[in-house]
Parts: structure tokens; sequence; C-alpha cells
């Protein structure tokens, strides 16, 4: 049995405990360290109680602030991210976070305040039905009807959100249930019948798997977040050492495999690298790894992996066959399911044709961009970045073209340490995401690489930065304009650059310094060098505003309803 | 083509609004549903009656259902040998004439007569839809008020030929 800190408050005259006090030991149950939040009416109750337990709390200055800090937390500690948000417009500030974590697959227990029971539905001050409004985006939620259930469901939503396919689970807790009392007791164990997450593959499909591989000639492995949901990466390394199989990334797989090893072609997709596009559309066996087929990454489906069998490992059994006709379906838990086929192994791969051939792609046809002297290139900032931090990075990216080029450029060789907005493609996301990582691992140079428009919906949190002194290095990528916008206005609109130019932009050096944060404005190589070494060393805070070209594009890439094979600005 | 679904669900407050939000959030189009307590009283049952173009979007369906917590069990009833059953009561318009004409009609479908005015009966029928829709085409020369019908509700029989068990899904 754990400590309970409520029991050790107390002088135990009596053992009933308020719903508030309850939710404090839940959280230490559960080794909860930092809550991210913003108090309200509602949550008041639950507010004292946090502040007598003296438990961590960072109060960003918006909730949608909370929620992403939240997400980068959860990214590269891999435990859930604790969210706490009054009623009503408190909650409805934490949608957009909610939703992106769902698509994600990042686990975070949520919880909003709500109006009395007595008063719900009765259009109360600051109610919100946000059971209703965020069922379609949560993996499950709850309301509290009695103070007594929370413990269980506490311990459920905590099991919930960091098994199986993980996701955020929201408890609603209603004022009055914070108040009331109920025996100090710790939850019996879980029991939901309705949630048994496979983890063990069949092992029948296994041996099929290893059979195929046997028959390959030109395998290829399409590994995602999965791998690293499930920490999965040796495994992953063994497994594709052991048969020689190509590597090819999602964007939210980066890190899962190092992209410096031979096998490693990049990553795959809408601005994905020419070998490992041409090794998605080419081979004749597709293995995915906790991938799930997005239409960003396979483009047209009718050109997809046309000629290959395909293989596709996923702790969610709805996503195979969900977007690609799957001949060998594997349940499971990437890390359980790579053992398996580990110890299961046929005949050692060798190197072939096939990794001949694509290794030929990717020295020939390399990502590339064309450099002047005269100005600052975006991709070369990435390189940049990579060189001063030595590639050990935090990297958290907001939306668009810099969001791209950081995936291209940057290029990963540990796990854990890249966070972006996938599914959703969340702007704002970044540098709230950036503040949740410094949070959970203050170890880590931390680096948010955000784009002059995005930084602009969540840079009040500028406030967390002074407030806890965290030492993120906020590098804003500015191209004064809405890049990615731009960029398709340029290839399909004829240049029609419809509301997407940012000419009019704050003074961004003088915003940090509003802040009491330091701040530079760097318009050439020499410069960003100097000011990011600068700012590692300095360990504070730090706002770097790059002027880089404004009419550059993210290439390659395939347009709308063209296939894998259809790349176009392969050559820059 | 038309699937029958059956889910067992928990008896939470909010479960069928989940299960009739997902199906909205994947663009599944619900031609019927019922709901009911089971023999265990946490326990509802629930059957569906939905469209779907092909296979691939029928297994979504049931794999998407069996996700969520607090559903317990899903099943693809479609290809079981099963007995379904649908209840409607219809109001159709009378004159003198035609009284016991009607009765004589609704003889063959084991209709009953729950209530009578002097210018319509309230009947009600139960049976597979075919049959309850049969009814509804005689009756409608007399005059259809009003009708109410209940929705398929379905059992698997208790003995199935071993081919209709073939699962069709990816996971099994
Ligand atoms: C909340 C939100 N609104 C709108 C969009 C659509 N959108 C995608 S990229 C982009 C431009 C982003 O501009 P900026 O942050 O400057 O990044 P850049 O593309 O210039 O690198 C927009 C508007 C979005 N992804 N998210
Ligand atoms: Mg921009």
């Amino acid at each position: 049995m754990k400590a309970s800190w409520v029991a050790e408050q107390k002088t135990v005259e009596s053992s009933l405990v308020s719903g508030a006090e309850l939710f404090i030991q839940g959280l230490l149950n559960e080794n909860v360290d930092v809550v991210f939040g913003y108090p309200g009416g509602a949550v008041l109750p639950i507010y004292d109680a946090l502040y007598k337990a003296e438990m961590k709390h960072v109060l960003t200055r918006h909730e949608q602030g909370a929620i992403h800090a939240a997400q980068g937390y959860a990214r590269v500690t891999g435990k859930p991210g604790v969210v706490l948000a009054t009623s009503g417009p408190g909650a409805t500030n934490l949608v957009t976070g909610i939703a992106d974590a769902m698509i994600d697959s990042i686990p975070l227990v949520i919880f909003t305040g709500q109006v009395a029971t007595k008063v719900i539905g009765t259009d109360a001050f600051q109610e919100a039905d946000i059971v209703g409004i965020t069922m379609p985006i949560t993996k499950h939620n709850y309301q509290v009807q009695k103070a007594e259930d929370l413990p269980r469901i506490m311990k459920e939503a905590f099991h919930i959100a960091n098994t199986g396919r993980k996701g955020p689970v929201l408890i609603d807790i209603p004022k009055d249930i914070a108040v009331n009392h109920a025996p100090l007791k710790e939850a019996a164990d879980i029991h939901l019948p309705g949630y048994q997450p496979t983890l063990k593959p069949n092992i029948l499909q296994v041996k099929r798997l290893n059979e195929a591989l046997q028959m390959a000639k030109k395998p290829v492995l399409l590994t995602g977040a999965g791998v690293l949901a499930a920490k999965a990466e040796e495994e992953l390394l063994a497994f594709a050492e052991y048969y020689q199989i190509p590597v090819a990334q999602t964007l939210l797989g980066l890190g899962g495999f190092p992209a410096d090893h031979p096998l490693c072609y990049g990553m795959a997709g809408m601005h994905g690298t020419y070998a490992a596009n041409m090794a998605l559309y080419d081979c004749d066996l597709l293995i995915g790894v906790g991938a799930r087929f997005d239409d960003r990454l396979t483009g047209n489906l009718e050109h997809f992996a046309k000629k290959a069998v395909v293989a596709h490992i996923d702790i969610d059994p709805a996503e195979i066959g969900k977007n690609v006709p799957t001949e060998i379906p594997i349940v499971g838990c990437a890390k359980e399911t790579l053992k398996a086929l580990n110890q299961t192994c046929g005949e050692k791969g060798k190197s072939s044709e096939w990794v001949i051939q694509l290794s030929k792609y990717r020295s020939e046809l390399p990502l590339t961009y064309k450099s002047n002297d005269k100005e600052l290139k975006p991709q070369k900032l990435m390189e940049i970045l990579h060189e001063v931090t030595k590639g050990a990075a935090v990297v958290s990216t907001d939306v668009g073209q810099h969001q791209m080029w950081a995936a291209q450029y940057y290029t990963f060789s540990t796990s854990n340490r890249w966070i972006t907005s996938g599914g959703l493609g969340t702007m704002g996301f970044g540098f709230p995401a950036a503040i949740g990582a410094k949070v959970g691992r203050p170890d880590l140079s931390v680096i948010a690489v955000v784009g002059d428009g995005g930084f602009q919906m969540t840079l009040q949190e500028l406030g967390v930065l002074q407030d806890w002194e965290l030492p993120v290095i906020v590098v804003i990528v500015n191209n004064k304009s809405l890049g990615m916008v731009r960029q398709w206005q340029e290839i399909f609109y004829e240049k029609r650059y419809s509301h997407s130019l940012l000419d009019i932009q704050p003074d961004f050096v003088k915003l940090a310094a509003a802040y009491g944060i330091e701040g530079k404005r760097a318009e050439n190589e020499a410069e960003v060098r100097e000011a990011l070494a600068a700012a590692l060393a300095s360990k504070k805070p730090f706002v770097l505003d790059c002027a880089v070209s404004a009419d550059e594009n993210v290439y390659p890439m395939i347009a709308p309803g063209k296939g894998l094979h259809e790349m176009i600005g392969v050559r820059g | 083509m038309r699937r029958i679904i059956s889910a067992t669900v928990l008896n939470e407050s909010g479960v069928l609004n989940r299960l009739t939000g997902l199906l909205t959030k994947r663009q599944f189009n619900i031609e019927n549903i019922t709901v009911g307590h089971t023999e265990d009283p946490a326990v509802s049952k629930v059957t569906l009656t939905v469209w779907v173009e092909d296979d691939r979007k029928a297994e979504q369906l049931v794999k998407q259902l069996h996700k969520q917590i607090n559903i317990l069990k899903v099943r693809d009833l479609t290809n079981m040998a099963l007995v379904s059953r649908e209840l409607a009561l219809i109001k159709v318009l009378t004159t003198p004439d035609t009284r016991s004409e009607i009765k004589m009609l609704i003889e063959p479908f084991r209709a009953t007569v729950l209530d009578v005015s002097l210018e319509n009966v309230t009947l009600e029928v139960t049976g597979d839809s075919e049959k309850v829709d049969a009814l509804i085409e005689l009756l409608r020369p007399y005059g259809i008020k009003e009708i109410s019908r209940t929705g398929i509700t379905a059992i698997p029989r208790g003995t199935q030929k071993k081919i209709l068990e073939l699962h069709p899904y990816s996971i099994m």
C-alpha cells in the first residue's frame, strides 16, 4: 500500500476525507510528479487541496498551453501527462489538445471541474457538457457521480490512458463531489471487462510473417510512433539488422530507428525522402509497425505498395485493414511482437540488390536545397541546430514548413527527442509542448522550433519560461508568412496569396524582453551559431528570431491525389 | 449491404450516446436501433441495423465499436443463422364496411387489434421486417394514419452451421 499523504495530514480521528483529498491521493498513487493547469471556480476545492499537498503545478497562461505542455511531458517521459482545468471555458479551451492527443495516441489524464451535481443540466454559470463534447476525442471519459468512486475512476483512467493504444482520458468532477466526504480507501483492482488490449501476438501470424520474409526480395519496414510507445527500439534494430530490412519512418516515428544507421532511409510520405517513398512504392513485402497508414503518408492509395504483401503489426486491431488491405495482420504491442519475430528467426538476410538500389537512391537523390550567401536557408538552420546541439536535444515543433524542415534535417538518432503534432497538425502546439518536455526532462536541452505564425497562437506561455526560469530555447523560423499555406497557394492557386503573408509582425526580441527573457534576431548562419551557443551555455530561456528566406518551399512533395512515386522537387 | 450488429454494453450513463456518436463520426447510417436489458441487470443489449458499402467498412464498424471501453462484446450477426423480430403498431382508417374485412386480412399475420374507435383501429404485429412490411402494404389502400415500429432485435440460433461461423475479419 502506498504511503497516504492524506492520512499523514490528518490525525486519523475520522477516515472520511474530501473528494479533493481523494484526488490528491489518487495522483500520488500514480506517482504523478507534476500537474499542468489553470484554476477557476469549479476547481477551487481541488486547488485548495493542491496547495496543501504542495503538489508541483505548472500554471500556464491558457488551458491550451497546459494540455500541450502535458503532451510534451508525456512524449519525453513515457508517463501520462496530467491536466487540470475549470468547468465551462476552462474545459472547452482544452478541446484542441484533447483531439491532438487522441489522434497521436498520447497518454493524458485530464481533470475538469464541473458545476455542482444538483445544477447540472440547468445551464448554470460556466456549465459545459464537456463529457459530451469530448466523447469522440477521448479514449474514454467519466463524470464522477459520488466522491467514493473517485479512487476507482482515477485508477482506471491512468490505466486506460497508458496501456493498449495510448490516449487521453478525461474525468469531469462536479464541484460538490470535490467537497463531499468519502472513506479514504485504496481502490480495488482494476476490473474492465470491455478493455483487454492484446499485447502478445498470435504466434501463427508471426510464423507467416517470418515465412513471407524468407520469400521476399524487397522487404521494407515502415515504423511509426507505436515503436516508441512500446519502447521497442532495440527489438526493431535487432529485427531490421538480422533480416537486413530497409527502414522507412513516419513523421511521428522519427527517432525509433537511428537516422544514421545504414538501413535507415528516412521519413516517408508527403515530404519524405525519395529513397523511403520508392521503398514503399516498389517493395514486395511491407511490414508496418505501429504506424497507421494515414493519407499524408500513403499518398493516393491506388498506388500505395501495390506490388507488396502487406503485414501490419499494431496494438489497435481497428487500424489493421482500415486503409490498406492486409494479408498478414498481427495484433500486438510492437515490443512483444518484434521479440516474438526475433525468436522465431528464419534464415539471416543478406545484403541484397534491393538494399543496394535504395542506398543508391539515398546517396544520389538525398534531401537537398539550394543555398546562397545572401540568405539564411531554413534547411541550413535545422542543420546548424543539429550541429550545435550534437543531435541530442529534444526538438518540439509547431506546424507548417518549419516542422517539415525540422523532420527532414534535424535527424534523430535517439528516441523520444522528437515532439510534433502529426495527426491533427495543431498550430500553437510546439512551444507549450517544449515547456512540458523541459519540465519532464530538465537534464536535456529543449528547443522549440516554431513558425512566426504558429508561435503567435500560444506565445503567452513565455510567462511560464519567465516564471520557472525554464531554459527552453525558442527558435522562430521567421519567413514572414504562413509558409505552408503560402506554398500551397504558390503551387496550386497560381500564387494568389490569400491571407497568408505576415508582413506586419511584432518585434519578437522586444516581446521576449517584456517577459524578462533574453532574445536575439539572427540574419545569417554566423549569427545563428553564435546566439545558439550563447543560449545553450547560459542555461536560461532564450528567444531566437531567425530571418529565413521567405519564398522557400518544402521539397520533395507529393501533391494531393498523387502516388508516392510521383514526387516533385526531388532535385531541390 | 444491410448488416445486423449486436453489441453487449455496460449499462452506464452515456453508453448509447457513445455508440451512436461513434457511428456518426465514422459516417455509418443507422437504419434502426433497439436497446434493452439482458439477463444481467448491469448489461444491456443493443441491436443495430446499418447500411455499409462493403466488408471492409463492416469490419471497421465492428472493430471501432469493440474499442469502446464500456462495450463488452460486438457481433456481426448478418451471416449467422438468427431469429430476428420487430414489432409494429399500425393505426388504420376504418368504415363500417371495411372493419370486418381488415379483421380477416390481418388474421394470417397473427396481428391483434389493440384499440378500436369509430374511425380507426390500432393493430399490433410482430415478426421479421419483411412480414411487417407486407402487412403494411396490404393495409395501405385503407388509409394508414400512423405507424410506430420498434426496429429489429435479433439473437443467433442455438445451432449454427459451421461455414456460417466463418469470421471474415483479419483480427482473427
Ligand atoms: C490551428 C491551426 N490553424 C490553421 C492551420 C493551417 N495551417 C497549416 S500550416 C499553416 C501556416 C503556419 O505558418 P507558420 O507558423 O509561420 O509556419 P511556416 O509554415 O511558415 O513554417 C497554417 C495556417 C493549422 N495547421 N492549425
Ligand atoms: Mg512562417
